[in-house]
């Protein structure tokens, strides 16, 4: 089976823009995957769900979705994926049940089918006992629920969630994330955007990372987080000995088996050093090259590297 | 899973379903909003007849005939005013604040056709507008003026009128920000419908010439001009052809800018 995302040399500028939203992005999606992409507040991921999606116009690139050309043929493209965007766009002129059927009578399905469906979803979304209030009533979260029940009443090969937990609360989130992995267990490919780490790693099978419109990285959460930064860290606490200085013990300190390389934090004496072995076996080799520069250790923590640390080493410190 | 998932679907999209889907929805809803909907296009014509031909009458400022000869004119009126707000106001909230419009854009239909769509809405309700016009002109005038022979030209002009309004509503609804709602009103609606030749016949201003001029850049004139035509066709009128083909053409013109405006906003 064909690729369920295929994204190649995407470019997208928006017009009186000098720069590119999405510059020369690629990716590939495998049927049945939770893909994740991953990037600060316009970075281009929405813009990159809204090309495949059939909503921006791409600047030039290709893109396909479950095998179709987006560019080329956007109606055959929109019977087969679906998308929740990242603001709410329920019909509040219709009640949530009127939401899913009208959805899938605009895809053709005749009345007791699309009847049936919306019962069926309301009821595994938690909707049913609020299905024939006002749109107007829901919450964040019941909103977010019916959007995504509504996505599914026409059967996606592949869905689209925009940020679907930005501004849920813990209960929602865990919720939604749970009615993801459900989704994939149906043979659904899901693509998901997010700027959360925790939520970038906890659902997707892989992570695109973005930033400015590129690719920094790809993979799986665990290999990002080995790849980029090694497997773990370790925080020393250290006071150099006089004619010593910290840049000296953190040359020493890199000299040692199993540390990819160390970084001074902050000003007060912290170095942070990455390491490739696993953190504890490396205390005791540390300790013993301070302690030979007679170097003061005061503090020692260790840790593994997590997304955020690759997030934040691929995309810098920078507030957006 | 569920039942429903295991059955297999009997979904046929096409784009010719998911047109009438999408024109199902929107007359639903105006079912769910017929109070509304009623208030909204006859209330304002009504005042007008009934200040113009019944207040004005009765103070012996104008004559009978000129009741015969105005009902057309508010039909007409109410007709092109119906089909521009059907399409405008909603559509000016459904791309900004509601985004309501996005999952009719991503039915599996070609963009233009979820434009198409408004206008055969607003053609829809602007005709039922008429038809509710007729009957309550009557109530309110006590007699309403009536030519059998002229029923299809009445109906062909009604159309072609309400699209011409429809399209405006279109070219104003993907153009104006919502912020600027109330800027329509006053510098748009306000003109469109006193230049329109609906209170006047338009050969009556012969002797100011300058208005004569200006009322027949608004489409609206023609469709009056051809309603009267109609309806009362011994009030002197411009010639029914010229009328239909101006409506055809400028209906033509705006629905172009429209869709334009229409695709523009859809896809960014
Ligand atoms: N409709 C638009 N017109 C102009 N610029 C836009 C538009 N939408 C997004 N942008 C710009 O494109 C960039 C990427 O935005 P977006 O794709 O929304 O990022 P993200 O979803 O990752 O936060 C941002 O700089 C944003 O300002
Ligand atoms: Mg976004």
């Amino acid at each position: 089976m064909s690729a369920a995302v295929e994204v190649r040399d995407l470019v997208k500028r928006y017009p009186k823009r000098d720069v590119n939203a999405v510059d020369g992005l690629s990716f590939t999606v495998e049927p049945g995957e939770i893909f994740g992409l991953l990037g600060p507040n316009g970075a281009g991921k929405s813009t990159t769900i809204g090309v495949l999606t059939t909503r921006v116009r791409a600047t030039s690139g290709d893109a396909t979705v479950a095998g179709i050309d987006v560019v080329r043929d956007p109606v055959a493209a929109r019977r087969l994926f679906a998308v929740v965007p990242q603001q709410s766009n329920l019909d509040r002129s219709l009640t949530p049940r009127q939401n899913l059927a009208f959805h899938a009578a605009y895809h053709g399905y005749p009345r007791a089918e699309r009847n049936a469906r919306a019962a069926t979803l309301l009821d595994e979304f938690g909707l049913a006992e609020q299905a024939d209030v006002k749109v107007d009533w829901y919450s964040g979260g019941m909103a977010q629920r019916l959007m995504i029940a509504r996505a599914m009443m026409h059967e996606p090969r592949v869905l689209f969630l925009d940020e679907p937990t930005t501004g849920l609360d813990p209960q929602s989130r865990i919720f939604m994330w749970e009615r993801v992995r459900d989704l994939r267990s149906r043979g659904v490919t899901v693509v998901l955007t997010t700027h959360d780490m925790d939520e970038a790693a906890e659902m997707s099978d892989r992570v695109g990372i973005v930033d400015h419109g590129k690719l920094l990285a790809l993979d799986t959460p665990a290999g990002l987080t080995r790849g980029v930064a090694g497997q773990g860290v370790l925080d020393l606490s250290v006071t150099p000995a006089a004619g010593d200085d910290t840049d000296k013990l953190i040359a020493a300190l890199t000299d040692v088996a199993g540390v990819s390389r160390g970084e001074p934090v902050g000003n007060n004496g912290s170095i942070r050093l990455y390491v490739t072995a696993e953190p504890e076996t490396l205390i005791g080799p540390a300790v013993t090259v301070l302690t030979s520069r007679s170097a003061t250790v005061t503090d020692v923590h260790m840790g593994s590297t997590t997304l955020e640390d690759v997030f934040i080493d691929l995309t810098g410190r920078a507030l957006r | 899973m569920t039942d429903v998932d295991i059955r297999p679907s009997e979904a046929r999209p096409s784009a010719g379903r998911a047109f009438r889907a999408i024109l199902w929805r929107d007359v639903f809803v105006t079912g769910k909003e017929f109070w509304v909907f009623l208030a909204q296009v006859a209330l304002q014509p009504l005042f007008m007849l009934f200040v113009f031909a019944k207040v004005l009458n009765a103070g012996g400022y104008v004559t009978d005939d000129y009741a015969h000869l105005l009902l057309p004119g508010i039909v007409a009126l109410t007709a092109f005013l119906t089909a521009l707000q059907t399409v405008s106001f909603p559509l000016i909230m459904e791309f900004s604040f509601t985004r309501e419009i996005e999952d009719r854009l991503l039915a599996p239909l070609p963009t233009y056709l979820v434009a198409i769509e408004k206008l055969t809405l607003a053609i829809v309700r602007a005709l039922a507008s008429a038809v509710v016009m007729f009957p309550i002109g009557a109530l309110v005038l006590g007699s309403a003026p009536w030519h059998a022979d002229g029923l299809t030209l009445l109906v062909v002009s009604l159309i072609l009128g309400s699209w011409v309004g429809a399209g405006i509503g279109l070219a104003l609804g993907t153009m104006v920000p919502p912020s600027k709602i109330s800027v329509i009103f006053a510098v748009i609606l306000t003109p469109l419908m006193f230049t329109g030749a609906t209170q006047y016949p338009w050969k009556s201003l012969d002797s100011m010439r300058w208005f004569q001029v200006v009322t027949a850049f608004n489409p609206l004139t023609y469709l009056s001009e051809v309603v009267r035509a109609a309806v009362v066709p011994d009030v002197p009128h411009i010639a029914p052809w010229i009328c239909l083909l101006v409506l055809t053409l400028s209906g033509a013109l705006f629905t172009a800018i429209g869709i334009r405006g229409f695709m523009r906003r859809a896809l960014s």
